[in-house]
């Protein structure tokens, strides 16, 4: 965010670089129960963003003394393939790593029906295979779809999605460039029905107005990528189900 | 990081009614308003060793900030650009719950978090930090030492960052580059912290507070009234409207700290 250049990231027409309007998101596409092994699993690919989803669990927690009495604990891993980003990143957990995870998780948990699961784990494991820009975000929203597939009792299907602020303009959605060379970034995790935020972070430099407006931009956003969601998970299961009769 | 293993069960759950009765009756545990915060004293150059200091009590919560200076060479990508680093540390000392070793997630999210706050609001002329462009600029390290944790630790550290880096000398002397200078610091992004407790929204939580949020909120805001960081955290939510009513108390309240924060009325050592 903020670094320095002469790029014009929105043009006279009032467009962005890869030809979007403020309000438009990029190309989105869902798999839901990819991997064989898991018990939920999820593809998302959107824009340049390749990222898969994995949930095991609920299992008995271990070790012993991360067990809650009373509630599952929901462990999200955001991870970075080296290979993801232009330069190569060292394999393992950096300080953003471990920040992402943690408001991931947190962010997961608040829409979980844990008290149904006391002693156990839900481990939820997200894997960037390629990054650009909105990672945490899109890998939010496979998450929720890997645990619909894994059958986990949620109150909603949330979902994640970004706005933010280049050349003084508020956009939904911000691509790689943007993320660069942009003002502001608003990444945020919602409950479409209710909408209640659950994930909401924001670096850079915006008014008030600029703020919310972005907020509701990306709520509004929600909505279509939530049916996104539906519909992908509707191909899963309705096939299967024609398959066995 | 909130709830102690001596403590988790009953007394939460004790606590939690007794902290909503009260937010019932419009009040808190230690009787502040919901948007009060605890009292906040700084001291600044609290270690004259460091090129910048301050010592920040927030009620009994209590964070020492130290700033070091060095030379350094520049990310290859800003090669006109000093270099900001922070890092946070919860000693064993601090709190029954903090253990030794290495940072956990709980530190490096309050280093990440004071950090945003002060790297997006622009609080250092980075570009001023230059000795020899592409080769050598100075760097600045922000570390955090968590002393008595009683609740609220992002704003207690990033105050404590921000007092500390007004006070900072530049030590060019000590590495024969010209004469000291004082750290250019242009701007002052405060962080104000809430809770939701229930359905309430109280500002500057403490441990009891804290240990029994739903969820919390650190929004920094300029002395512009712009916002240059937030932070949501913990497994609850925040609607909408909740949000935008934080952001404007963050912003009234981060007016009034920012003038505690720039005041001549610490006690200066030397």
């Amino acid at each position: 965010m903020g670094m320095k250049s002469d790029i014009k990231l929105i043009d006279d027409n009032g467009l962005r670089i890869d030809g979007r309007l403020p309000n438009q998101l990029r190309p989105i596409k869902m798999e839901v129960g990819i991997l064989k092994r898991a018990d939920g699993s999820a593809f998302v690919e959107w824009g340049g963003n390749k990222i898969i989803a994995a949930v095991y669990g609920p299992n008995e927690a271990y070790p012993k003394h991360v067990q809650e009495a009373d509630k599952a604990i929901v462990r999200a891993r955001y991870n970075m393939a080296p290979f993801s980003v232009d330069e190569r990143k060292r394999p393992g957990p950096d300080r953003r790593a471990v920040e992402l995870s943690k408001v991931i998780s947190e962010a997961l948990e608040s829409v979980i029906f844990v008290e149904k699961y006391p002693r156990t784990s839900i481990d939820v494991y997200i894997e960037v295979l390629q990054a650009d820009a909105g990672t945490r975000v899109a890998g939010i929203t496979a998450a929720s779809l890997a645990l619909a597939d894994a059958g986990i009792p949620m109150r909603d299907l949330i979902v994640g999605c970004a706005a933010g602020k280049v050349d003084d303009v508020v956009v939904l959605d911000l691509n790689k460039e943007e993320d660069n060379f942009g003002q502001a970034d608003v990444p945020m995790a919602i409950m479409p029905r209710t909408k209640e935020i659950a994930l909401l972070q924001m670096d850079g430099d915006m008014t008030y107005e600029e703020l919310t407006t972005a907020m509701e931009m990306a709520m509004d956003a929600a909505k279509k990528i939530h049916e996104m969601q539906v519909e992908a998970l509707k191909r899963k299961y309705i096939k299967e189900v024609d398959e066995d009769d | 990081m909130t709830n102690s293993k001596f403590t988790a069960g009953v007394i939460p759950e004790m606590q939690r009614k007794y902290i909503h009765k009260l937010a019932s009756q419009g009040t808190r545990v230690d009787g502040r308003n919901f948007d009060e915060i605890r009292k906040l004293t700084i001291t600044k150059g609290y270690i004259p060793r460091a090129e910048g200091s301050a010592l920040v009590n927030l009620g009994d919560t209590r964070v020492l900030v130290g700033v070091k200076i060095e030379p350094g060479t520049p990310f290859p990508d800003t090669p006109n650009m000093g270099i900001l680093t922070t890092n946070a540390e919860l000693a064993p000392l601090a709190s029954p719950t903090f253990e030794p070793g290495p940072p956990g997630e709980e530190a490096i999210e309050l280093a990440r978090v004071v950090d945003r706050g002060i790297r997006e609001g622009h609080a250092v002329d980075l570009e001023k930090l230059v000795i020899e462009e592409g080769e050598k600029v100075w760097v600045v390290f922000i570390d955090i030492h968590v002393l008595d944790y009683d609740g609220n630790l992002f704003d207690a550290a990033g105050y404590g960052a921000l007092a500390a880096l007004t006070n900072a000398i530049v030590p060019a002397s000590r590495y024969e580059l010209g004469d000291d200078f004082s750290l250019p610091v242009q701007h002052y992004p405060v962080p104000v912290t809430f809770a939701k407790i229930g359905n309430w929204i109280v500002a500057d939580p403490n441990l009891d507070e804290e240990s029994i949020a739903s969820a919390r909120l650190t929004v920094t805001t300029s002395e512009e009234g712009h916002i240059n960081a937030m932070q949501k955290g913990l497994c609850g939510t925040f609607t909408y409207e909740e949000v935008q009513k934080v952001i404007n108390m963050s912003m009234n309240i981060g007016a009034k700290v920012r003038e505690i924060i720039l005041g001549d009325s610490n006690v200066k050592e030397d």
